[in-house]
């Protein structure tokens, strides 16, 4: 229906309130104008207890907001990188949020390095009508889905899922459980126990360890003198599970013994040493980019992403700073889609994201699913000779 | 059967064997200045941080070692120079308070220097484990257990038999007294800390094998060797050698035949119940009533 032709009149009436309008922003500001930055709202735990989350995470949001700009940006406009630490505090990261969204108007929002720290930005952010990508791992965060909120990290759950049905595949149908008694290994025991069954499997062992504990022989004994276990699975996060691999080890416990992606770093293989022999694990493909096949599309995403990081930080990447890379390329992917910054048509853009391959995995997103990824992203490990191997 | 119990029984020696060896650094301190030395824990993770990052640079073990128990010796004497000696006319408990700051200050230097990862020592001896009757045994564990005996009989041998040793306890009994009897209060207060923090450095290196070492694996082994300490009586070394082992074998037992969410929770009933009855600890000195 394009019946109404512009006359001339018209034209030149459009084009004076222009020059209007930008005259009355400001003249000098004017070349600027069409640069207006894209804010990107960023709360993180860069130092506190979660720093081995945030600090990488920063990291990385700091390195592609700068990549992203010398190549042109987002729309032909620049992103702004406002970033706040919030020291792993709930509280803090509830005062930033809001910030970010009341005085610094952002037009998007990372963050939540941590669970604890996602849902108390999660209202604000509900409230707002602003998109929030999370880096945390809880299911809770997306399920039951909200609109404005999304993560980019798999679930503990899909950790669970991976390695049952590794053991659905060797033959396993009794385990033994051992997890530390933080909120990771807690939430990781729960997942398990709720879809052990789901596979076939039988927990018939279920011991605990504080976290700061330094030695868990007791409850590894105990495990192995449970009849008819076939394998043991630890879920923790920190030293814990590099002790318990070392006391299993030592115990000579000849079962297999699956870890959590809570400890999917090379500094778990320097803790453990000769005693990581066979362990498997689910991680993310980042801590094997050359064991990834040559047709794997994450690959050049996974060795692009690596170069970068260590050539600009001078420190190996983490899984951390993947999740913060995909939130943010993952932002960047809805805002081109949506070919604007207006804050529905970025969340509708998001929800509709279909194979866009990250770091972490490749995300299919959509109004049911606000995470996108299936426990395939995740790579099963084996540790042989000291060094991770891709399972088949 | 006999092999559980007996694992169970290991485990709790070899964890009870450290917190003895850090209970004997809260027992020198309290014995000199009836001073609870909260960074004491600090001084273990020195230890093995140290001997950790020495062993990085390509220092030989021994040489590490040693280098680091002097490091902690100097943190020890600078401890009490800088923090304790100037404050000589507060009450312990503002000295207590002091040394909790002290251990919150090292733990954040620790943390800038070293960082916050876990890192892990060898093992002193070769096999690392060995079968007894069934039961595994790490070999790091006699060494653990060794030293703290050989420990024990030093600081027994150093009270009763030195001068030095003698002046330490005298001031301990009565500062005044000691100090017209022409004992130098001060010097034997700084040599007191400085001692301390070999002990527990000593602790941190022969546990690290076992127990890895981060920043801030003072705080928990820290804890437990204070209620070793509290356990055995404060100030008594046999007895914070009994506290320490009861709470380790305590813990692993409680760990293997109940769950390990109730470890700490049987640890603290114990400290209860021997306060309770036995308000001096197991071993606390029961001549003194010098009030």
């Amino acid at each position: 229906m394009r019946t109404l032709s512009r006359t001339p009149a018209r034209t030149l009436a459009r084009r004076t309130l222009a020059l209007v309008a930008a005259l009355a922003c400001g003249g000098l500001t004017a070349p600027l104008l069409a640069a207006d930055p894209i804010r990107i709202g960023a709360f993180v735990s860069a130092t506190g207890p979660a720093s081995l989350l945030g600090d990488p995470e920063l990291k990385t949001l700091e390195l592609y907001v700068e990549k992203i700009n010398e190549q042109g940006g987002v729309l032909g406009r620049e992103l702004e990188l406002i970033h706040y630490d919030d020291a792993g505090r709930a509280s803090e990261a509830r005062r930033y949020a809001n910030r970010l969204l009341r005085s610094d108007r952002v037009d998007l929002l990372i963050g939540g390095s941590t669970t604890g720290t996602t849902m108390a930005a999660v209202p604000l952010a509900e409230r707002a009508g602003r998109p929030l990508i999370s880096m945390a791992g809880a299911i809770e965060i997306t399920e039951p889905v909200r609109p404005w909120i999304f993560k980019t990290p798999q679930t503990d759950r899909m950790a669970a899922e991976r390695v049952l049905e590794d053991m659905q595949q060797r033959g396993i149908e009794r385990i033994g459980l051992i997890s530390g008694t933080d909120s990771f290994g807690r939430s990781g025991r729960e997942q398990t126990h709720a879809i052990a069954a789901d596979y076939g499997i039988e927990i018939v062992a279920d011991r605990t360890y504080g976290p700061q504990d330094t030695d868990m022989t007791s409850q590894l004994t105990r495990i192995r003198n449970t009849e008819g276990v076939e394998a043991v699975f630890n879920f923790g996060f920190g030293q814990g599970p590099a002790i318990v691999t070392r006391n299993y080890a030592h115990l000579g416990i000849e079962l297999p013994l699956y870890q959590s992606h809570g400890v999917a770093s090379d500094r778990f293989l320097e803790l453990v040493g000769s005693a990581g022999e066979g362990v498997r694990l689910p991680a993310s493909p980042l801590l094997v980019p050359d064991a990834l096949p040559e047709d794997d599309p994450q690959r050049p995403v996974v060795q692009a992403y690596k170069e970068a990081y260590e050539a600009r930080w001078g420190e190996s990447v983490s899984t951390f700073g993947g999740y913060a890379y995909d939130a943010l390329m993952l932002a960047v992917e809805a805002m081109e889609k949506a070919g604007t910054t207006e804050p529905e048509a970025v969340r509708s853009a998001l929800e509709r994201i279909e194979g866009f391959v990250g770091v972490t995995g490749t995300f299919n997103l959509s109004p049911e699913d606000h995470n996108g990824l299936d426990p395939s992203s995740f790579r099963l490990l084996e540790v042989r000779d000291g060094r991770w191997h891709l399972v088949d | 059967m006999l092999a559980e119990f007996l694992q169970y029984l290991i485990a709790g020696v070899t964890i009870g064997a450290t917190y003895a060896l850090v209970a004997l650094g809260f027992t020198l301190v309290y014995n000199a200045s009836h001073v609870i030395n909260f960074a004491q824990g600090e001084m273990l993770m020195i230890g093995g941080m140290a001997t950790v990052a020495l062993l990085a640079l390509g220092v030989p073990l021994p040489l590490a070692i040693a280098l680091a128990i002097l490091t902690a010796a100097l943190l020890g004497l600078l401890l009490h120079r800088l923090a304790i000696a100037p404050a000589r006319q507060a009450d312990v408990v503002t000295l207590i308070i002091i040394t909790i700051g002290a251990a919150i200050f090292l733990r954040g230097i620790a943390q800038v220097i070293w960082g916050r990862d876990y890192h892990s020592l060898p093992s002193f001896s070769q096999p690392e484990a060995i079968n007894l009757f069934g039961a595994t045994m790490y070999t790091q564990s006699l060494w653990v257990l060794g030293i703290s005996a050989m420990v024990v009989i030093l600081l027994a041998l150093f009270f009763a038999r030195t001068a030095v040793g003698r002046a330490t306890l005298a001031v301990c009994m009565n500062k005044r007294a000691a100090r017209l009897m022409g004992v130098r209060v001060e010097w034997v207060l700084t040599l007191a800390f400085t001692l301390a923090a070999v002990l527990g450095a000593i602790a941190g290196v022969v546990a690290a094998p076992i127990t890895l070492t981060s920043y801030d694996i003072g705080i928990m082994l820290g804890l437990k060797g204070f209620v070793a300490a509290a356990i055995g009586g404060l100030g008594s070394g046999v007895g914070a050698i009994v506290g320490g082992l009861l709470l380790g074998i305590s813990e692993a037992m409680t760990a293997g035949y109940l769950s390990s969410d109730y470890k700490d929770a049987v640890a603290f009933l114990l400290i209860l119940l021997i306060l309770l009855f036995m308000p001096r600890g197991l071993f606390g000195s029961r001549e003194a009533e010098r009030v």
